[in-house]
């Protein structure tokens, strides 16, 4: 049934993926509370609420986020 | 020696298991999870689909949120390898439509890529099995099937001579043969 030519290939099929993606997708939860976090305070305060749709990037760094497509989009549809 | 964070995808826990601890908040799961995973994403958007990295890496992202966000959906958390890949699958064709790229003969493109998740579904059994090897075999099939790597790297990072590197190699893929095959049933559950 297997012949270990057939496993190498296999085995080859799955290359690892980059570690920088993996770490941002296991990182989600985390960012996910940061970002919870934030839309919370903004929600109760409309100076920081404008501050940080003025400056998503920033808002997310200075909660220890690094800034991607798809937390800037997450952080944007939340305020 | 460095071991490579993605070794740690290698726990005997099944899929089930881990879907339950992620849905009850366990960050640890959940990165377990994506490192189960990631590959057979990966493998999807660009062997099936043949997306260009920059979109591989959007979709690779949106089916890790999009499973971050839904995992409560999920009726029988056994099936959770195959709701990912029909939602790796869906995001694929979402991308392509969106990058206004029509597939030639759509029809013939899902057979395709049907054929191409096959055998990417039977690569994630092997690479199952893989790790539920003993670390040396573990480790050395892995950087050489998977990451790439030669003899030479191997063996400097091990320590090892690259003659010891390729019969290692070789021995271990005996092992794995066997394993699959049934003859030494290994140790993972799932």
């Amino acid at each position: 049934m297997y012949d270990e030519e057939r496993i190498a290939e296999l085995l080859t099929a799955l290359p690892q993926a980059p570690e920088a993606w993996v770490l941002a997708a296991a990182r989600l939860p985390a960012t996910r509370r940061a970002i919870d976090q934030i839309a919370a305070l903004a929600e109760t305060d409309a100076g920081f609420r404008e501050e940080t749709l003025a400056d998503l990037e920033g808002a997310l760094e200075r909660a220890g986020i690094e800034p991607s497509r798809a937390t800037l989009e997450h952080l944007r549809s939340r305020l | 020696m460095e071991f490579h964070t993605d070794m740690v995808a290698t726990s005997s826990i099944s899929d089930a298991s881990l879907v339950a601890r992620c849905r009850a908040g366990d960050d640890e799961a959940w990165e377990e999870l994506v490192r189960r995973f990631s590959r057979y994403v990966l493998a999807i958007a660009q062997q099936a689909y043949r997306l260009s990295p920059a979109d591989a890496e959007d979709v690779f992202q949106d089916v890790f949120a999009r499973t971050y966000e839904r995992l409560g959906d999920l009726r029988n958390d056994d099936a959770v390898r195959p709701w990912i890949a029909q939602l790796t699958r869906r995001l694929c064709i979402d991308r392509i439509r969106a990058g206004s790229r029509e597939l030639p003969d759509p029809l013939a493109a899902e057979r395709g890529a049907d054929e191409t998740l096959e055998k990417l579904d039977e690569a994630l059994s092997v690479q199952d099995a893989m790790h539920a090897m003993t670390e040396p075999c573990r480790e050395v099939l892995d950087r050489f099937f998977c990451r790439d790597e030669s003899y030479a790297v191997i063996g400097a990072e091990l320590g090892l001579p690259s003659g010891t590197i390729a019969s290692r190699i070789s021995r271990c893929l005996g092992k794995l043969r066997d394993q699959l095959e049934g003859r030494r049933p290994g140790p993972r559950p799932s």
